[in-house]
């Protein structure tokens, strides 16, 4: 039988996504419900003064309205932070109450303050618009870099610092750069991302008065973990009366990992109002609310000798939380972070600073890459940089840094179990026809154009593990995956994880796995996910987490399967275990060829016996009935990808318009279970990074209004913006898991940043120019380089 | 959405009848519709003309062009006629929004609109084109009063669009990265007797730049305007690019036409 | 109110509805046809186009009292005696989709695409997909999904 894994499969979900059939949150709807609209607050930062609500509940088809006092005085507890970060002087992080419908004070533009159910949208609008809040509005603090020297926003957090903290050896730092012949510095802005999935966030409730259930639907990554969290700290409802559902997800890119106020509002209201509840957000909504990404100022230095050697390095970042500190807000600009910036190389002495502020903005939480994306652009502008200043060619650098042996020890926490970054560099370079370049460079300059090249190579720890470990550093959950897999007496087979598909295909790829694991076709395996009532407690997907660890959950359970399935053959066949050997879905004794297939064993382990078999079993003594089994997968460590990419871009001085003419990405995933699936996230990766260096501009005014808060001014990348990349691939298996599979899904918005943006620095002439790359930015910066050039003539 | 009364008259006449200070013709509907939807705009009557024949169609005479006002984007892009006559108007159209805003999108709307980043107003001060409604005619130059705001009273319809065509004529934009619409939209038309450029999105409403017109007028060459310093104080200034980069647009795309003519 | 009367996928629908009732709205609600989908308030992301006599729209941005008459194809009526369009099958073999979510008003205006060109080059398609965002493939699948498909049809 061919494998599976490792094919080009078309995917299952597909027809049904294809066809209209997919089901997302908006699309349910229950009879009788109600229909929710928030009162948001208008200002970035103010007192709640009154709410008054009173002539907003006489307006048309209202059924109640909710608010700030009515959540507190229910005790239903707020949003929360999922990692307590320690700072350098060893004190705990600071962390404001973040409650579902504020009450006394607005902290940034769109939180909600009360909410409106009503017949239908259209009362519920018209009655939120009269819904009357008196606020003292109050000077907000807006800025990443500046918010240390605001007013403190919320009580008791002195400099809006939730922490200040340190990862690494300060004194052994200063020691490298005392030795070193050169300095490079870099002073940087990874810019504020909106995530943007296409679906806005949405909720549907449904309390069940008899049996005191509520069902949740949601547009979640991790059905599973937004039900703890509203359990456990929202009060909602205990585990066993709270059902939460996500149906079909329209992307997450990290945005949909928090329990957010509307479904914790929600939930509790619908049980209030003992009515169905319905919320859909609109675009500007989930522009004003959906957790953000990156926003981080950073000053940055590398250490080197005059032969290209790195010798230190050292990171002092700022990065902003905005308003409230999220599940994974905190950890993001610190262990996602600190410890990657050091990159792909061996640096001998390295440390990251990281002071987190809160500012009057929409939380910063998790946004495809997390922090990864941030060190990245940090160390690989660096390294470019230093490529220049020494006249180094910029990949001959990067390979005298490399490492070669694995496991590799990196600076700043993490033992790296394999790859082969040298090999990975060398196809790029190869690929993207590296040695052409002054030719095309020269073609360009001839049509009156400005062409550069930039190189990024990355690392991504990934599948974040093991739980001890990541408990240790804070974290308020363990990072484990679990499955189970139900062989039928008929033999199909239903696996089930809890990692949650938003796109990714897992419906195809973890059943490549199991048909593979158990020797039956993909068409016999259904994978079920998204429900807390189906199958076993998981933790979501995110941090491309889901193959590296679900996926092995889903090994592991398989592998049980096929054991018991072993020893009930053995009995059947009347040999012992070790005679039997189980290839393709059979059970086949060595010696003489005798077999069972998989299937005859499923029936027998539910049906165990026979009319004319004289009472006898097929199972062994003291084997239990039944093919079920079920797996917790705690990976020994993260699974570690990483990869080169080369990208050129082409600038028109006059315009300013950056145009992407080549990208060349190779990276190594590991072992690759659908290449037509990982070349997807490879492409959708690579995409939004290029949306982040060149077109996304989330901004602030200094009032905190957020001027780009829909798709009139927010950027987002279209499909003319792309030219075609050119992906390869090189393979090093990953070591500590059966499959040798790393993660994927992160690496195109990881590596692709700085790929841009030392192409777009390498044609300005090495002239800095912060993300994203614009039209005007790009022209300033073009006018600057003919006035430099006219002066050097 | 707050709902209006919704009338759909059969001709011009009861159209105009139908108009009041708090209602709005509906043609193609792509601004005044998710303009409603956000709350933007209110009104209390939507008076659908597209069922009004006579306001629908193109036609080429020897000297101009006449579009219909409910005359979609995608006819006038798509029209053969229109692309031997003027083919930068058809490029414009066919420049206009996406395939779908095409689709229903019309020539009146966007001229009755005037928005200060739209194509089509460039396109009529640059081609001297003269605004037909069911009550006179109308230069261009006296129609587009400022942001938003057009020279049409209550109750006025524009039938028609009628362009002068031109010796030689080129359009050049350069789109918002985000809603693509015009940063800077640069309408180039030379005509017998003289050069106009016409400017959208640099404003707050579209004008005539009579600095480049005036050189392209006495040398209709790229090199006539080449390193031209337009002022700026008047040019928009937004997150999307401030007065001086659109004033230097302004000017590299007025080149851009001149070679593309 | 009004009384809209349309041919949805094929079949007579007529409902009275509220005036300012648009069109998507009234696909997903009244009809039930949820393949429609709503992505953005202005207009932009294109998850809302569906054909109306036979060219593609916005029906985030249309009023259905302005197309009552009108034959309305969505997302659901592409498939015929239970096989997808070449478009949505060329979709399914370049893994042109991940959510699904930007997916049926992708292939609608791809569709529309070629009813208008029948083999366009990439920088046709990708200047024709303006008018819709996708946020997970990066486009690189849905161009050669149309590719696949306008060698087909």
């Amino acid at each position: 039988m061919a494998s599976l894994v490792g094919s080009r499969v078309e995917r299952k979900e597909d027809k049904r996504l294809l066809t209209g059939k997919g089901r997302y949150t908006a699309d349910i709807n229950i009879a009788n419900q109600t229909y929710a609209v928030f009162v948001r607050s208008p200002h970035a930062r103010a007192k709640i003064k009154k709410v008054d609500t009173s002539k907003a509940l006489k307006a048309s088809g209202v059924v109640g309205i909710l608010t700030g006092e009515e959540i507190a005085a229910d005790k239903i507890g707020g949003l929360i932070a999922g990692w307590a970060i320690r700072s350098e002087d060893g004190s705990e992080m600071k962390v404001p109450a973040n409650p579902p419908l504020a009450k006394d004070s607005a902290n940034f533009v769109g939180e909600p303050i009360a909410v409106v159910f009503a017949e239908s949208l259209d009362e519920a609008k018209n009655a939120a618009d009269i819904v009357k809040v008196d606020y003292k509005v109050l000077k907000g603090v807006i800025n990443t870099a500046d918010a240390m020297k605001g007013e403190a926003i919320h009580d008791g957090i002195d400099k809006n610092l939730c922490y200040d903290w340190l990862l690494g050896d300060r004194k052994a730092v200063d020691e490298a750069f005392s030795k070193a012949d050169k300095i490079i510095k870099v002073d940087l802005i990874n810019n504020r991302c909106v995530p943007n999935a296409m679906e806005p966030r949405a909720c549907v409730v449904d309390y069940n008065t008899a049996s005191e259930e509520i069902t949740l639907y949601t547009t979640s990554q991790n059905p599973h973990l937004s039900r703890l969290i509203m359990s456990a700290f929202g009060g909602v409802a205990p585990e066993n009366k709270l059902r939460v559902v996500a149906p079909d997800v329209g992307g997450g890119f990290g945005s949909k990992i928090n329990v957010y106020n509307e479904e914790i509002v929600c939930s509790w209201a619908s049980k209030k109002i003992e009515r169905p509840i319905k919320w859909v957000a609109e675009r500007t909504e989930s522009f004003l609310t959906d957790t953000h990404g990156r926003d981080h100022v950073t000053h940055a230095e590398l250490a080197v000798s005059n032969d290209g050697k790195f010798l230190g390095f050292k990171n002092e970042t700022i990065a902003n939380l905005g308003a409230y500190a999220r599940v994974f807000g905190t950890v993001t600009p610190t262990y996602l972070f600190g410890p990657c910036a050091t990159g792909v190389y061996i640096i001998p002495a390295a440390y990251s600073n990281v002071k987190a502020v809160y500012t009057n903005t929409a939380p910063v939480d998790a946004y495809r890459g997390a922090g990864r994306p941030e060190a990245t652009y940090t160390i690989e502008r660096l390294v470019e940089k230093a490529a220049m200043e020494l006249g180094i060619d910029r990949t001959e650098i990067r390979m005298k840094n490399f490492p070669t042996e694995f496991p590799f020890k990196q600076t700043l926490i993490h033992t790296v179990d394999s790859g082969d970054y040298v090999a990975g560099l060398e196809k790029a370079k190869q690929m993207s026809d590296y040695n052409g370049f002054a030719a095309r460079r020269k073609k360009s300059e001839a049509n009156g154009k400005l062409r550069g090249i930039g190189v990024s190579s990355y690392f991504e720890a990934c599948g974040i593990a093991p739980s001890a470990v990541v408990m240790s550093l804070g974290c308020g959950v363990g990072l484990w995956e679990s499955s189970e897999v139900r062989f039928n007496p008929t033999g199909q087979v239903s696996v089930f994880t809890g990692a949650h598909s938003h796109g990714q295909g897992h419906d195809t790829t973890f059943a490549q796995i199991a048909a593979d694991e158990l020797g039956v076709t993909l068409e016999t395996v259904d994978v079920v996910h998204g429900d807390t009532d189906k199958g076993t407690f998981g933790m979501g997907t995110y941090g491309s987490r889901s193959l590296a660890v679900g996926g092995i959950a889903i090994v592991n359970a398989c592998r049980k399967i096929v054991a018991k399935g072993k020893r009930v053959a053995a009995k059947m066949l009347e040999v012992s275990e070790d005679e039997i050997n189980f290839k393709d879905g059979e059970f086949v004794v060595t010696k003489s060829n005798k077999k069972k297939t998989i299937g005859e064993v499923a029936f027998a382990c539910y049906l165990p016996g026979s009319r004319d078999s004289d009472f006898k079993s097929p199972l062994p003594e003291g084997e239990e009935p039944g093919l079920i089994e079920s797996s917790f997968f705690d990976p020994a460590n993260f699974s570690f990808p990483a990869g080169s990419h080369i990208s050129e871009v082409e600038i028109d001085p006059d315009t300013g318009e950056v145009k992407v003419e080549k990208y060349t990405a190779v990276d190594d995933f590991g072992r690759i279970v659908n290449p037509l699936v990982v070349e997807g996230q490879v492409h959708g990766g690579i995409a939004q990074g290029i949306g982040q260096a060149l077109h996304e501009n989330t901004e602030y005014d200094e009032t905190g209004q957020l001027i780009t808060a829909s798709y009139m001014d927010y950027t987002m990348p279209r499909a003319d913006n792309f030219p075609e990349f050119n992906l390869g691939f090189t393979c090093t298996h990953a070591t500590t898991n059966p499959l040798g599979v790393k993660g994927c899904g992160e690496a195109g918005a990881i590596a692709s940043p700085p790929a841009i943006m030392n192409a777009v620095i390498d044609a300005l002439d090495g002239q800095e120019i912060s993300m994203p790359a614009t039209a005007e930015k790009v022209w300033k910066a073009c006018k600057l380089l003919k006035k430099s050039n006219s002066k050097a003539a | 959405m707050k709902t209006f009364n919704y009338h759909v008259p059969k001709n011009v006449k009861e159209a105009s009848k139908l108009a009041s200070t708090s209602s709005a013709f509906l043609a193609g509907g792509m601004t005044s519709v998710p303009s409603m939807k956000l709350g933007l705009a209110t009104y209390k009557d939507i008076i659908d003309i597209k069922h009004i024949k006579k306001l629908s169609g193109i036609k080429v005479s020897g000297k101009t062009v006449t579009i219909g006002a409910t005359t979609k984007h995608a006819e006038v892009a798509n029209s053969r006629d229109v692309k031997k006559a003027i083919p930068s108007l058809t490029k414009l159209a066919g420049g206009i929004g996406d395939a779908q805003v095409r689709n229903r999108g019309t020539v009146g709307g966007s001229i009755a609109n005037n928005d200060p980043s739209a194509c089509y107003p460039s396109a009529c001060m640059a081609l001297n084109a003269i605004i037909h409604t069911n009550n006179r005619k109308i230069e261009a130059s006296k129609f587009f009063k400022g942001m938003f705001e057009t020279a049409l009273k209550k109750g006025e319809l524009i039938e028609a669009v009628e362009f002068q065509i031109p010796v030689k004529s080129n359009y050049q934009k350069h789109p918002n990265p985000a809603s693509r619409y015009a940063i800077v939209g640069v309408y180039l038309a030379k005509h017998k007797k003289e050069v106009n450029v016409a400017v959208t999105g640099a404003k707050s409403s579209v004008y005539i730049d009579k600095d480049l017109s005036k050189a392209l007028s006495s040398s209709f060459s790229s090199s006539a305007i080449d390193g031209m310093k337009l002022d700026s104080s008047e040019m928009n200034s937004d997150i999307h690019a401030s007065g001086d980069f659109r004033a230097s647009l302004v000017v590299t795309y007025a080149k851009k036409a001149v070679e593309a003519c | 109110m009004s009384k809209v009367t349309l041919e949805v996928n094929g079949k007579k629908v007529s409902k009275d509805v509220p005036n300012h009732t648009i069109l998507s709205d009234f696909l997903r609600d009244n009809l039930n046809l949820t393949g429609t989908h709503v992505g953005c308030d202005t207009s932009q992301c294109g998850a809302c186009v569906v054909h109306v006599d036979g060219k593609s729209i916005k029906s985030c941005s249309t009023l259905a009292a302005d197309v009552d008459g009108s034959k309305v194809t969505t997302i659901e009526g592409l498939v015929k005696d239970g096989k997808m369009h070449p478009m949505q099958e060329a979709f399914k073999k370049m893994h042109g989709l991940q959510c699904g979510f930007c997916t049926p008003g992708m292939v609608m205006s791809a569709i529309d695409l070629l009813q208008n060109k029948k083999n366009p080059s990439d920088a046709e398609i990708r200047k024709w997909l303006e008018g819709n965002i996708c946020r997970c493939t990066g486009y690189q699948n849905i161009v050669a999904a149309v590719k696949e498909a306008a060698s087909k049809v």
